[in-house]
């Protein structure tokens, strides 16, 4: 039987299946790319056009002008989100490691219970709880507050079901090594356990980050004045009340995804990893 | 020792109360009340009676296809990519994952700028020579009829969210023991024969996940819609959706009791849906067993 041909034949079909979906995925963003140094006329009146795809005159004028927005307002949006992003993430991977390492670690009266609370918050849609959680924040006075942003997202579900998978994993012997050494059961978490989980945390970390990053209705709701705006929700009121800036909405957004990009390219062995390791087993 | 583990999941305890449970239970009172700033009255069934509107009923119908498509779409086709991703070049493989994973980094605002710019009304717009090629007339794309409108939305997800079912997906594929394969190779099994009586039946528990999130995700869609319309509504409402109605009464129009009441029907589907898709594949069985 000669079966080589036919498998060749297989493969570079699939190559070039694969390699035409990569390229329709990646026109909506090579053109971002190329937009945002573009003057956003053409832009606004034509839309992403076929000549826009060749790389003809660009230039900074865009990146230039992000700094003319009210006295560089961009950029407080940018540190903003930065800040809460920094916070939320580090906040969030220790609580949620916290309360899964209690849960996969001891056997405790309610523990199913508790487990299975956190499993069905996951589905949970977020969406009808920003009502009341509209009105927690106005008793609470956290409105226009980065603290009413980030403190509802900081014990998430997800990631303690995936902490929890993660723990499961470990040798429990280290555990009950601790405690030999004599440590109480937070050292053996913080001395033990912790310095451990370096993979899980940086998966986790990056998913973490970007939710954060890119969150767009929460914020909507909590933020007010402009100078307190997250990137998405500044880049969003760019595209009204000054007129339709595309070319700067498109600068802003261009500089606003660079970095979740590069973070991803340079973790995404780990962060895959991490993700197929702790999410579902098959 | 025995105080240790409520320590532990303390934190849980106290966010669930203040952040999960509070807000529930206030959005069903709320469901039952008029709320006027500074005095409310109950109303009885009154805002449930209310979503007996046309406006509500596009919303439900909206979120139901959407989902009932993103399902579909999202559950086959990166399955089978998957599929051919678990096998050959390892280089090369990664490779197309990560690229297909990028499109889901990029924030909601930033998408949607993007997919408007590509549907331009004007002819030289991409999207508008593409049709002319194909012989068609340049047109407004995002103020279509209902089933175009549907179809930008689903065009929207694919490009988002193709690369995260993959690598569900791949994941669910690594742990496929290799020998399945090769008895069935031995056994003289084509590719379609495997796919279809090893892959995909020891697939189930990540084919439940998926669909599972996908409902979640469907029925709480909204900021795609928002985004895609440039926050104001869609020509008649072909791009409402169950969280939208929401916003717009509890946001725009201050009516907070009928949202909530649009709240608490949203969060029965949600439940009522992927709850007993987990039961009758009894995903929590397993989960409780560990």
């Amino acid at each position: 039987m000669n079966r080589k041909p036919h498998t060749q034949a297989k493969t570079i079909a699939k190559h070039v299946l694969l390699i035409a979906l990569c390229l329709i995925y990646l026109v909506p963003l090579y053109s971002l790319a190329l937009a945002s140094f573009r003057p956003g006329r053409d832009l606004l009146r034509y839309g992403i056009t076929l000549q826009t795809l060749i790389p003809t005159d660009l230039n900074l004028e865009n990146f230039k002008g992000l700094f003319n927005i009210r006295d560089g307002i961009y950029f407080t949006w940018y540190g903003n989100s930065l800040f809460i992003m920094l916070i939320q993430t580090m906040l969030a991977l220790f609580f949620s490691s916290f309360v899964a390492y209690g849960l996969s670690v001891y056997r405790f009266k309610g523990r199913k219970f508790v487990t299975t609370l956190v499993i069905f918050l996951m589905l949970v849609p977020m969406q009808i709880l920003i009502l009341p959680l509209y009105k927690l924040m106005i008793t609470v006075k956290l409105m226009d507050h980065f603290l009413g942003v980030f403190l509802p997202m900081i014990v998430s579900p997800f990631a303690i079901f995936f902490f929890k998978q993660y723990i499961e994993g470990l040798p429990h012997d280290l555990i009950d090594a601790g405690r030999v050494d004599g440590l109480n059961e937070y050292s053996i978490f913080f001395r033990i356990i912790v310095p451990i989980m370096p993979p899980a945390f940086s998966a986790m970390a990056i998913f973490m980050s970007m939710q954060s990053w890119n969150n767009f209705l929460w914020p909507l709701i909590v933020l007010r004045s402009g100078n307190k705006f997250t990137l998405p929700i500044g880049l969003n009121t760019l595209l009204t009340p000054y007129g339709n800036n595309y070319d700067l909405l498109i600068m802003g957004s261009l500089a606003a995804t660079l970095p979740i990009i590069v973070v991803f390219i340079f973790f995404q062995r780990y962060f895959i990893a991490g993700l197929t390791s702790g999410g579902v087993k098959g | 020792m025995r105080v240790a583990p409520y320590v532990f999941i303390l934190p849980f305890i106290l966010s669930f109360l203040i952040f999960y449970l509070y807000p529930i239970l206030s959005t069903f009172v709320m469901s039952f009340q008029q709320v006027y700033p500074g005095q409310v009255e109950f109303i009885g069934w009154t805002n449930y009676g209310k979503l007996n509107n046309p406006e509500f009923k596009v919303a439900l119908q909206n979120s139901a296809r959407y989902t009932v498509y993103t399902i579909a779409l999202l559950i086959p086709i990166p399955l089978l990519l998957a599929v051919l991703l678990n096998i050959g070049n390892r280089k090369l493989n990664s490779l197309y994952r990560s690229i297909l994973y990028v499109p889901s980094l990029v924030s909601i605002v930033v998408a949607g700028t993007i997919m408007r710019l590509l549907l331009a009304s004007s002819s030289k717009s991409i999207v508008n020579t593409i049709a002319a090629v194909f012989g068609a007339e340049p047109r407004q794309w995002l103020l279509g009829g209902p089933t175009q409108a549907m179809l930008l939305l689903l065009i929207l997800a694919l490009w988002r969210w193709v690369g995260v079912n993959i690598i569900y997906f791949l994941s669910g594929l690594q742990n496929i023991p290799e020998e399945l394969y090769e008895a069935a190779d031995i056994d003289g099994a084509s590719g379609l024969q495997k796919l279809w009586r090893i892959t995909i039946p020891l697939l189930k528990r990540t084919t439940i996940f998926v669909t599972t999130i996908s409902i979640f995700g469907g029925f709480a869609m909204f900021e795609e819609s928002f985004i895609l319309w440039a926050g104001k509504p869609s020509p008649n409402n072909v791009g409402l959706t169950i969280v939208g109605h929401l916003y717009n009464k509890g946001f725009q129009e201050g009516e907070m009791g009928m949202a909530s009441a649009i709240g608490i029907v949203l969060l029965i589907i949600v439940f009522t849906l992927s709850v007993s898709l987990l039961k009758i594949f009894s995903f929590f069985a397993e989960e409780g067993k560990r």
